[in-house]
């Protein structure tokens, strides 16, 4: 447990904090013109970080040997895992960024920077065993996504969306430090494991409130109901590409941050807070298929199929097993592929004068203005409804599978039933685009990065993914082994 | 001995001035007060053998009353004059009060040699004697168990920075910054012309 052994575990997180200092020299010396180089540097850096990650994973890390800085982390597949998946999305909202922002001349030389950082929060969350790290990583995303929510000053939808995010943030960061602050008074430690250990005998009224508490303030995270309120108004208002990083990389960071603390920390008790969970994952399906089909603009829409994603994902959590950890890792991957791939799409689509269509009414027709775009919205829109050929089928059953092996019959129906509930609103989608009248409104060119991107992620949610179910299934079951070694 | 006597002059004089905080009717003397009060507190912490606490309270709460200071000043409408017109009627209070404030000097430092005040413990395993001083033993933690934590909360204030710096500034084109470089490279012919102007014609500039 020396600190070289500690370094060592750390090198990823080493690269991206080195490499984002680096990056912002460049970026006060070159200033905004060099900001396309600086996101490719950026891009360079977090695959560093990567390559150094992927043997974690592939090792099947864990046990004490991945424990850095006195247990403050844990280095183990599962962060392995999560940091990988974070990793990529990120590389993909740096890489879609430049394009969309030139129409305002808004590319500024600090997106990239403030990317890098956020990843390296993001690695701390995903990676902390300790409930100081776990805030310390939480806070470094938190605000470097406040930033990025506002990064178009001009726009004020934008600046909204940056002030509503910071403060509906800063509330909850309140409420989970006052959950800490509890559960620390009640254990004695902060160490996940301390808490564990302490927590053994029972769990006091006290712990049950921290534990509450700190649950409450990660599901505001995740943005799950009856902590989602300000998903759409953010997704809707930030640029689109900051919409993209949103929906995909802090999502995975906090979901693996939740598991991390309900499955190992509070582990013991899983009675106590599979009520809480079992309701917020309800509540979100529900929530998010209705708040959906009443919306008009597409980037809000989206937001409320996320919410009603993240409650398909804690039905995994429910289930409080090693399969429903491994079935919730696997949901999250296709789940960051079917939002980078329909964020990506959204930002493709633009007018005669080259400003965003957001509305869905403009979509109308698309299929005979626009095929390419058209048919891959519609399959990862049908992905994302679950219709079985697309990949985004397997996630939705090996959650269910995993809530049904532990006994969770009716959460599963329900949760089946209101995802019928969801299929409509995505299927609108579809019909606007290919029997509506041609609104012929999108139009416009796009560079290579969006169409690899598109094609990459629709690609992944047909049914070619089927090919992946038994690798990827592999290495979630090792990510959740080392989660539930302590256990 | 000299610890108990100490710890009561502290204490009533931090209370006393913290009523004089809330009493006193001129907003500039309540500030003046209050500075007293976090001194007096600061006294009682190095008498518990918290050095580094108390060095805390007198630098940031110093450091915040003087911002308070400022604000007090530019905000409310005080005539510095009427203030400095009884400095000869004041100077008897004002000599008391830095003879008070010596005389805690003398004592605190007096207690702090004689060793801390014995403080009433609920359970005995809970104190343990630190063998270096406090701010020794804070060091060893943050730089040792919790360095990893400290450089990262570093890293979060940086991320506050860029994004003040990166939502505010602006590039404004209507300034006129000074451009050393451009006044040195200046030469007499580009600022000087020489014009023979026509008798009673005036110039044109």
């Amino acid at each position: 447990m020396d600190l070289q052994h500690s370094l060592a575990l750390i090198v990823p997180e080493e690269i991206l904090s080195v490499g984002g200092l680096v990056l912002l020299l460049a970026a006060a010396w070159l200033g905004d013109k060099a900001s396309r180089g600086i996101s490719v540097a950026a891009v360079v850096v977090i695959a560093a970080a990567a390559a150094f990650t992927v043997p974690v994973l592939c090792g099947g890390n864990m046990g004490a040997d991945t424990q850095a800085f006195f247990g403050q982390l844990r280095v183990d597949a599962f962060a392995a895992y999560s940091k990988l998946l974070i990793y990529a999305a990120a590389a993909a909202a740096l890489m879609i960024a430049p394009r969309f922002f030139d129409r305002w001349n808004a590319m500024r030389a600090e997106y990239p920077v403030l990317i890098v950082f956020a990843v390296l929060g993001m690695s701390i969350m995903v990676s902390a065993s300790d409930l100081m790290a776990l805030y310390i990583g939480l806070e470094m995303n938190s605000l470097a996504a406040y930033v990025l929510a506002a990064f178009l000053r001009t726009d004020s939808r934008s600046e909204e969306a940056g002030l509503k995010y910071f403060v509906l943030g800063a509330l909850a960061s309140g409420i989970l430090l006052y959950g800490m602050s509890l559960t620390y008074g009640f254990a004695g430690t902060t160490s996940f494991e301390g808490i564990r250990a302490a927590l053994s005998g029972g769990l006091s009224t006290g712990a049950l409130f921290g534990l509450i508490f700190v649950l409450a303030g990660l599901a505001f995270k995740i943005a799950a109901v009856p902590f989602h309120m300000w998903t759409p108004d953010v997704y809707e208002g930030a640029p689109t590409p900051v919409t993209t990083f949103f929906a995909t990389a802090p999502k995975v960071a906090a979901v693996s941050l939740l598991m991390r603390v309900s499955l190992d920390a509070f582990g013991g008790h899983a009675d106590a807070w599979r009520q809480v969970v079992t309701f917020a994952a309800l509540a979100s399906i529900v929530v998010g298929a209705l708040g959906a089909i009443g919306q008009d603009n597409i980037k809000r829409l989206l937001a409320y199929s996320s919410i009603n994603n993240v409650g398909f994902i804690l039905v995994g959590l429910a289930a409080a097993t090693v399969e429903g950890a491994s079935a919730m890792l696997v949901y999250l991957v296709i789940y960051v592929a079917m939002s980078i791939g329909s964020f990506v799409a959204v930002l493709m689509l633009r007018d005669a004068e080259g400003n965003q269509i957001e509305s869905i009414a403009d979509l109308a027709g698309l299929s005979r203005t626009n095929p390419a775009i058209a048919w891959c919205l519609l399959l990862l829109m049908l992905s994302l409804a679950g219709i079985p050929p697309l990949f985004g089928f397997w996630g939705k059953l090996v959650v269910f599978k995993a809530a049904v092996d532990a006994g969770m019959v009716l959460l599963a129906t329900i949760a089946i039933a209101a995802s019928v509930i969801g299929a409509f609103y995505y299927l609108k989608v579809g019909k606007v685009m290919f029997f509506d009248e041609p609104a012929n409104k999108a139009q416009g060119r796009n560079d290579w990065a969006h169409w690899t991107l598109l094609i990459a992620s629709t690609v992944f949610i047909s049914p070619l993914g089927y090919l992946l179910t038994g690798w990827l299934g592999n290495l979630a079951d090792a990510a959740s082994a080392a989660l539930f070694l302590t256990a | 001995m000299i610890q108990v006597l100490a710890f009561y002059l502290f204490a009533a004089l931090t209370i006393a001035s913290a009523v004089l905080v809330i009493s006193a009717r001129n907003p500039v003397h309540s500030v003046l007060w209050l500075i007293v009060a976090f001194f007096n507190a600061a006294g009682l912490m190095v008498l518990a053998g918290a050095e580094f606490i108390a060095m805390l309270l007198v630098i940031v709460y110093v450091g915040a009353v003087a911002v308070l200071f400022l604000f007090v000043v530019m905000m409310l409408d005080i005539d510095f004059s009427e203030l400095r017109a009884g400095f000869v009627r004041n100077f008897p209070l004002g000599l008391l009060i830095a003879l008070v404030l010596l005389a805690e000097l003398v004592f605190g430092i007096g207690a702090y040699q004689a060793g801390r005040i014995e403080l009433a413990t609920g359970t005995a395993d809970q104190v343990t004697a630190m063998a270096d001083s406090n701010i020794a033993a804070i060091g060893q933690v943050l730089y040792g168990q919790y360095l990893f934590l400290f450089e990262s909360a570093g890293i979060i204030l940086l991320v506050a920075m860029i994004g003040a710096i990166v939502l505010t500034h602006r590039d404004r084109k209507d300034t006129r910054p000074q451009n050393i470089g451009k006044q040195i490279r200046r030469r007499p012919g580009e600022a000087t012309r020489n014009v023979k102007p026509e008798i009673g014609q005036g110039v044109q500039l």
